[in-house]
């Protein structure tokens, strides 16, 4: 494909450009496959999962002791034992909607918290306060005066789990509402909304990257906790969970099914991480353009 | 408050007062100093004008606006609407404002466009979504209805925030320098279109600029404002046709703006 150039009385040069359906004047292709694979963020992480599987396995060979350092297949084997004979399936069953329950009313605490902090003044300074005087607070350190008020149960495991949610939920769910940009404020304004129904369809949408961040840092949080009070719970009442799952099998000495215990909760952070959130991110953010 | 006389329908009435800017002063605080934006502002915008805010920096123009929009209430004198005090903000005065971030980003062009309407329950969805996209279709953004607003470039998204405004069918269209943030050949060509939309449909539109040219392209009346604080300098009657007769209004706009300098030809 040729361009015809001119020249006209002026002495300018025109040029026509010729439609053209030749396949090397593109304006947009396809990458190819290969840099497609290379590219996608699953099979990097999975070849970064596998490095760690085959340093694991190597240094428990290497080590081979089994009460210390239980080889990758070694905890595999129990793991697989533990659910198909033992209790893990009902013991993480047990935590997980511990968790979830927690987990729940939690981020409706801090939704609510946040809500009443953006509408009123006082609201603010009593999220900001309660925030700095209770965030940096461990949760498993107010653990013991759970049990003396809430007993050794669902109760005193909950109020830990909220305690852990909370706090970093509403940070960033706060700090999302303040960073909304004046404009996108008086365009909602504008709409006639105001109240909760202005909080609903213009500030939380338009927080929501602050938000789900603050949600992912709550789940992590909230897990840990969850967990770490199940340790101390199992060594006082025995009542069920993954905690106590781990607890109980180092106290048996069987180390590959700890592991096996550890390797669930890996792997439930992993399976939630990127299956939940990244959906999520997915059909919100990355689809908005807030995040890339 | 004032009874206002019901206007018959398809009866129009040019030379009625839509909005009444009535001796307006506005202030803002910061936390240790109070500015005085306007001092005293009157004028009145009648149906179907394209009225323009014209002046340098400090003069105003946006918080006079805001005003108008219900965002700021005067310290001193009234903004009437049919004769009715505006005290807040309401779809019966859409805003454009200059930033290309007004657009929901949750929102595609289509939702963005419906989202107003479907607030204000104003229609039903049905409805709602053939207006928006006749509108949309208006300002030439057909194909990217579906398209979400970080995928369009900055003419793009002000078009779809004019088509926003405009299927409200607001009262007043308020504009807060719409085309300041974009390039020149773009701004141009946006003057023209918004001009096209306004020969189809004579909506009322309130327009801020700083650019004389702008003012002089768009308006169909002009109120000159002098900075620090804003006061009226002269309300002047547009051209019909700038290639024309701009020249020397232009030229008199800078004059009254700035006496005894030279013209830099505006932008």
């Amino acid at each position: 494909m040729s361009q015809t150039v001119s020249f006209d009385e002026r002495g300018d040069r025109l040029v026509d450009i010729p439609q053209t359906n030749d396949p090397s004047q593109f304006v947009s292709k396809p990458l190819p496959l290969q840099l497609r694979v290379v590219d996608s963020n699953v099979v990097r992480k999975i070849f970064v999962v596998v490095l760690l599987i085959i340093g694991w396995q190597l240094y428990g060979k290497w080590t081979d002791n089994d009460l210390q350092f239980p080889t990758f297949t070694a905890t595999v084997s129990a793991f697989v034992d533990s659910v198909t004979r033992g209790t893990l399936v009902e013991q993480f069953l047990n935590s997980l909607r511990i968790l979830l329950m927690g987990y729940a009313a939690g981020v409706v605490i801090a939704t609510a918290m946040t809500v009443l902090a953006v509408s009123t003044r006082i609201g603010t300074d009593i999220l900001e306060t309660l925030n700095a005087a209770f965030s940096p607070l461990p949760a498993i350190a107010l653990l013991p005066l759970a049990m003396l008020w809430f007993g050794l149960g669902v109760g005193s495991l909950l109020f830990v789990l909220i305690h852990s949610v909370l706090w970093p939920v509403a940070l960033n769910m706060h700090g999302g509402f303040r960073s909304v940009s004046t404009t996108l404020r008086m365009v909602g304004a504008n709409y006639g909304l105001r109240g909760l129904p202005y909080v609903a369809r213009i500030l939380i949408p338009a927080a929501f990257p602050s938000i789900l961040s603050g949600l992912k840092i709550g789940w992590a949080f909230g897990w840990r906790t969850e967990i770490a009070a199940e340790l101390v719970f199992g060594a006082s009442s025995g009542d069920g969970g993954l905690g106590w799952f781990i607890f109980e099998n180092k106290n048996n000495l069987e180390i590959p099914a700890v592991f096996a215990g550890l390797l669930a909760v890996i792997g439930l952070g992993l399976l939630v991480e990127n299956l939940v959130f990244r959906a999520i991110e997915i059909r919100t953010v990355e689809r908005w353009g807030m995040q890339r | 408050m004032a009874e206002v006389a019901p206007v018959p329908v398809g009866a129009p009435a040019p030379q009625a007062s839509l909005l009444t800017v009535d001796g307006v002063t506005l202030q803002y605080g910061t936390r240790s100093v109070v500015v005085r934006a306007t001092y005293r502002v009157s004028f009145e915008v009648r149906r179907g004008d394209r009225f323009i805010l014209l002046g340098p920096s400090g003069c105003g123009k946006s918080t006079l606006l805001k005003a108008v929009g219900g965002y700021l209430a005067p310290t001193e004198g009234e903004i009437r609407l049919h004769g009715e005090v505006i005290r807040r903000p309401n779809p019966d005065r859409m805003m454009v404002f200059q930033e290309f971030d007004q657009l929901l980003p949750w929102k595609t062009v289509l939702q963005n466009v419906m989202f107003p309407m479907i607030v204000k329950r104003k229609l039903r969805a049905s409805e709602a979504k053939d207006r928006a996209m006749a509108y949309i279709v208006k300002v030439g953004l057909k194909e990217f209805a579906n398209a979400y607003p970080h995928t369009l470039s900055g003419g793009m998204k002000q078009r779809v925030a004019i088509a926003r405004g405009m299927a409200m069918e607001p009262d007043i269209l308020l504009m807060d320098e719409p085309f300041a943030a974009l390039d020149a050949l773009t701004r141009r060509r946006m003057q023209e279109e918004l001009l096209q939309l306004w020969d189809g449909t004579n909506f009322t539109l309130m327009f801020v600029t700083h650019s004389i040219q702008e003012a002089v392209i768009l308006g169909n009346r002009i109120l000159v404002l002098s900075p620090h604080p804003g006061q009226v300098r002269a309300e002047l009657r547009g051209v019909k046709d700038f290639h024309a007769d701009g020249g020397p209004l232009v030229e008199r706009i800078h004059q009254l703006l700035f006496p005894g300098t030279e013209t830099t030809g505006g932008h």
